[in-house]
């Protein structure tokens, strides 16, 4: 056969496998935040939905009292979920971006290089998380000038960090997989839609799942966005109690990106099919 | 040889200049179906090493397809095909360390300079550090795109994105690189500018060259073999000057191209395929 005699040496990336993978991975995601900062629009535009939601429906339903808080302000209640929200709606179109790469035909540069699939999806995550931390420190800003008592102890705002890139990573991810099904763009827009209202609504983020009827409480158990919002909640909040505890929320979410990862990788390549 | 050193390089100790790889390309009665429609229809070929292949034929003759299948963009329904002394099937990786590929689409991030467009290339292939910032500097001096590399590439001149796409594409050496309609959209000067830089490639890196185009005049000038493609299959192979001289002393390569598939070369193609050009070519502005 002709190629019995090809040596491992021949190749230029033939270093340690997981050091190529992180370089790799790495390579993906410089790629994207390189664009985010000749352009930083897109990060204005996504500070708007949290600030709407804190400055109006936050302020009108702290007077109403309606919704068992735990004893906390009723701002205070909804700030992790407002921040998990806008984290979800940035990263649930992140897909988009995937398409229209494809139609401009970058994507395949990236398909014929010798980086690996599974790379080329992390480094997509990685930018979409770096996007949400933008939000993540917006949402803290806004939060401070409310007077929402925000835990400031290092630990609690490293788990809040973790949460946000897990909980980005796992919705932006989900986001590529239905690129990779749908692909066109404008049913993409049409899933994109779909998808954030059950997701926002069937969680915790602006009600206790005390609140939800039997079946509805049963749905949101297994949306992920569930579970970070909850370990937001105790992380973020001066007096803000977790119903799951950090083990199961963290768990949750790490088990849901590998999932989705090991989903993404494999249809990945259909995209440009 | 300024512009390649080759003691540094790492590409020497590849084992396509051994003895038992002869050929760059080599099929095996690659098939690829797209529901009923045969697209490469037990297509075998060879391609030798550090030659000009130029595939011509018209949109939907299957060029594409078989490119696609060549770079590991796309499975073969049946058969393979060894690219680099690899199989395309079983050793897609391997095969994708050998190759540079620049697609019929503008591959290059009008969003990022020039500059940043090789940096992660450089960095997605492996290039050493060390290695990076002589390599990156070198490209864009081989394709005079240096005084430009710190701007978008959105502001780039149609003929400046097809030379970055390459230089970007030839960052890591490849042994094998595939140009899918090289100068489609582009003007006559920047056409000519492009053909100079598909020689110097090949003079200067010995870099065999698989390109498909349906211009037969570039096809003329610029190939050593060409193999005329039709509905999936190859109607004939052959340096350009034997093709012609085979219908007689005034026959053009068009001339040989009807003679030899009973079509012109502008028939066929559907939506898509104008689509596809239509968006390039106003993209290259």
């Amino acid at each position: 056969m002709s190629h019995a005699h090809a040596s491992p040496a021949s190749v230029l990336d033939e270093g340690n496998p997981a050091i190529d993978f992180a370089r790799q991975t790495v390579a993906v995601a410089e790629a994207d935040i390189r664009k985010l900062i000749h352009d930083p629009v897109e990060l204005l535009t996504r500070m708007i939905q949290p600030m709407l939601w804190l400055l109006i429906f936050g302020e009108v339903f702290t007077r109403t009292r309606v919704v068992p808080t735990g004893g906390i302000r009723y701002l205070d209640f909804m700030t992790p979920g407002i921040l998990a929200q806008s984290v979800l709606f940035g990263a649930i179109f992140y897909g988009i971006s995937l398409i229209w790469e494809r139609d401009l035909g970058i994507v395949h540069k990236f398909l014929v290089s010798p980086a690996a699939r599974s790379a080329l999806v992390l480094g997509r995550t990685i930018s979409s998380s770096a996007r949400s931390l933008c939000q993540m420190i917006f949402v803290y800003l806004l939060a401070f000038l409310l007077h929402v008592q925000l835990r400031w102890d290092v630990g609690a705002f490293a788990g809040v960090v973790v949460a946000v890139v897990l909980g980005s990573s796992v919705f932006s991810t989900f986001s590529l997989i239905a690129a990779c099904i749908v692909k066109s763009r404008e049913r993409f827009m049409g899933i994109g839609q779909v998808l954030t209202m059950p997701l926002f609504f069937a969680s915790n983020a602006i009600y206790p799942l005390s609140m939800m009827p039997e079946w509805l409480r049963w749905v949101s158990k297994v949306n992920p966005l569930t579970y970070q919002v909850d370990a937001l909640r105790h992380l973020m909040i001066v007096g803000g109690t977790s119903s799951f505890g950090m083990g199961v929320d963290f768990g949750v979410m790490v088990l849901a990106l590998a999932l989705m990862v090991g989903i993404a990788t494999r249809l990945y390549p259909t995209i440009i099919s | 040889m300024a512009l390649v050193d080759k003691a540094g390089n790492l590409q020497e100790a590849a084992p396509d200049t051994g003895p038992t790889v002869i050929n760059a390309v080599d099929t095996r009665a690659i098939t690829r179906r797209f529901g009923t429609l045969v697209a490469v229809d037990h297509l075998t070929v060879t391609v030798p090493n550090g030659s000009i292949f130029g595939l011509l034929g018209p949109n939907g003759a299957g060029k594409s397809t078989l490119i696609k299948m060549l770079t590991t963009l796309l499975s073969p329904s049946e058969g393979t095909a060894y690219v680099a002394g690899f199989d395309i099937v079983r050793e897609p990786r391997q095969v994708r360390r050998k190759i540079g590929y620049v697609s019929q689409m503008l591959s290059a991030d009008g969003d990022l300079t020039g500059y940043e467009n090789l940096l992660i290339s450089a960095k997605l292939y492996g290039i050493p550090r060390s290695e990076r910032a002589a390599r990156i500097a070198r490209a864009l001096e081989f394709m005079k795109l240096m005084h430009v590399s710190d701007k978008l590439v959105k502001h780039y001149s149609g003929g400046m994105i097809r030379r970055l796409e390459i230089a970007q594409s030839m960052l890591h050496h490849p042994s094998i690189l595939f140009l899918d309609e090289p100068t489609v959209g582009l003007d006559p000067f920047a056409k000519r500018a492009v053909w100079e830089d598909i020689r110097d490639l090949q003079r200067e890196f010995g870099t065999t060259i698989l390109m498909t185009t349906h211009d037969m005049l570039e096809a003329d000038e610029l190939c050593e073999t060409v193999a005329f493609m039709h509905q999936g299959t190859l109607a004939v192979i052959g340096p350009p000057s034997e093709l012609k001289a085979a219908l007689g002393a005034s026959a053009t390569l068009n001339d040989a191209f009807i003679h030899y598939t009973g079509a012109a070369i502008t028939e066929g193609g559907d939506i898509k395929d104008v689509a596809r050009t239509r968006l390039t070519s106003q993209r290259l502005g």
